[in-house]
């Protein structure tokens, strides 16, 4: 399916998703009640079937959180960036994606780890990497550290 | 008198337990833990224990300049240096639009598949090890040490070389890199042969190996397991055919596909694969252009703000950087999607209902690196 075409698709499952300018990808955030919904139609339908999830990763955008999910389809080749955000920084949680694609289980438990940011009704949401009783969430940008992280 | 209660004792074959393959174990290749749940000698379930290596790299990039980055990718997986300090470099180039000198171009491929032949080399090695031929080992590691050899020379170091930089390389090749390099794929054409007597057509090895750890392909897209594990299920996901950078699109090779999905087919897909690079390598060695071996690139390096992602297909898989930059001479956020860790996803999968000295073979065929995981 060609970019414009995918535009329209997206735009036709969610109205509400905003178009964001990028050079290498169709990006889009998506509204987060929407997200679930939207992956399981865009990977289930035969003509857009992003079956490979090749990258999921969380930052802090500094005003929201949010998580980017890089979709590709391995038959028809093309890919598509999807994003959601929360300006919930005490508690922010996502549906999970692991039931559309089992890789999004690991990323997803690597997210809480770093990010905090829980994810609904995921079968094993752990700490990953990070002892369980670590306070704190590393790869948020007001995480202090005055131990292990040293400021030039 | 007290009455004497007998609780009966369930015979091992019953009861479920659990043991610590790790976080110290051969077979685990690093310091990984696999807490495995076993009901006699079966695997009922495992769960990986990640983090004992874990050196916040993503973080710490966001402290970096992009040069700097790429002395941090080395030390990722440790044994694909060279091509993922190759992701930082296209990141970088791709995002200034710098065109890198063809020479550059040249000596950067076969670089890459030298590097992936030395990895499949120390993969065949301790894999033989895991199932018990302790010769593979050795014989594994001598031709290896000729790779070395080779790098050791061009680049200073044998190991963790961060050869390459953002527009070219850190230096020239040395004069005698492409007669080695041919000397090095002449004695390895006659030991591969050694390779595939020892281990390929070995009885003991084949059974052992065959019909365990299956995996089909719609599960290995599913769990992202990519590399010559999942092109061993028959999954065409080689980041060299599908989205070709350096010189992968002018020079010839196969993608080298097993449908079988077990743990031979994966070990089938490494042994072919080695001799594609080789493959690869002799249509470039002797036609390396004359030219500067980096381009000019400015002191201070900073990409426009905005999204990037590179995809390599590194050593495991498809390596992935995704960076946001602000502009500044360091990333606002770098993530390194790395193919061990998405491989490690489906090791409980696959090795259910398995014995557990299946599960040594399986996760040596996974050819897991734990720093790749653990970053």
């Amino acid at each position: 399916m060609d970019l414009e075409k995918l535009k329209e698709r997206v735009l036709t499952l969610v109205p509400e998703a905003e178009f964001e300018e990028n050079k290498q990808f169709v990006t889009f955030f998506v509204p987060a009640g929407k997200l679930h919904v939207t992956t399981m139609r865009l990977k289930d339908d035969e003509d857009t079937a992003f079956d490979y999830l090749f990258c999921q990763s969380g930052t802090d955008m500094g005003k929201y959180l949010m998580v980017v999910y890089h979709l590709e389809s391995t038959k028809l080749g093309h890919a598509i960036v999807l994003k959601v955000k929360t300006e919930d920084r005490e508690n922010p949680a996502f549906d999970t994606v692991c039931d559309i694609w089992r890789t999004a289980e690991f990323h997803e438990r690597e997210i809480f780890d770093l990010l905090g940011i829980r994810f609904n009704n995921h079968p094993d949401l752990r700490r990953l990497f990070l002892d369980e009783n670590w306070v704190g969430y590393p790869l948020r940008k007001d995480y202090k550290d005055e131990v292990n992280i040293v400021e030039f | 008198m007290k009455e004497v209660i007998h609780t009966p004792v369930p015979s091992v074959e019953e009861e479920e337990y659990h043991i610590n393959m790790g976080p110290q174990h051969p077979s685990t290749h690093g310091v990984l833990r696999l807490v495995v749940t076993l009901q006699g000698e079966i695997v009922m379930k495992l769960k990986p224990h990640c983090g004992y290596i874990h050196r916040g790299m993503e973080k710490m990039c966001e402290k970096d300049t992009y040069p700097q980055i790429i002395h941090l990718t080395d030390r990722m997986d440790y044994l694909s240096m060279h091509i993922n300090n190759h992701a930082v470099c296209l990141l970088v180039e791709n995002a200034l639009q710098i065109e890198v000198p063809e020479r550059v171009k040249y000596i950067r491929t076969i670089m890459d598949e030298l590097c992936r032949i030395q990895s499949h080399q120390l993969w065949w090695a301790s894999f033989g090890m895991d199932l018990g031929g302790l010769t593979c080992f050795f014989y594994g590691l001598r031709d290896r040490e000729k790779i070395l050899d080779i790098w050791e020379e061009s680049t200073g170091a044998r190991f963790l070389q961060s050869y390459y930089t953002p527009g070219g390389l850190m230096w020239d090749i040395h004069p005698d890199f492409q007669k080695h390099t041919k000397e090095f794929l002449k004695y390895f054409k006659k030991k591969i042969r050694d390779y595939e007597k020892i281990l390929s057509g070995n009885v003991i090895f084949r059974e052992r190996s065959r019909n365990i750890g299956l995996m089909t392909k719609e599960e290995a897209i599913s769990y992202g397991v990519t590399g010559p594990s999942g092109r061993g299920s028959g999954w065409s996901c080689d980041v060299r055919k599908h989205h070709p950078y350096a010189l992968y699109d002018k020079v010839e090779f196969k993608e080298i596909l097993y449908q079988e999905g077990d743990t031979l087919a994966r070990y089938m897909v490494r042994m072919d694969e080695m001799y594609e690079s080789m493959h690869i390598i002799e249509q470039l060695i002797d036609n390396i252009p004359e030219g500067d071996f980096s381009a000019k690139m400015k002191a201070v390096i900073k990409l426009p703000a905005g999204e990037y992602y590179q995809r390599v297909e590194s050593a495991r898989g498809d390596l992935g950087i995704y960076c946001i930059s602000d502009g500044n001479k360091t990333p606002y956020r770098m993530k390194f999607r790395t193919p061990s860790f998405s491989n490690l996803s489906i090791l409980d999968h696959i090795s259910r209902n398995l014995k557990i000295a299946d599960l040594v073979a399986i996760g040596g065929s996974l050819d897991l690196v734990i720093p790749d995981i653990d970053r």
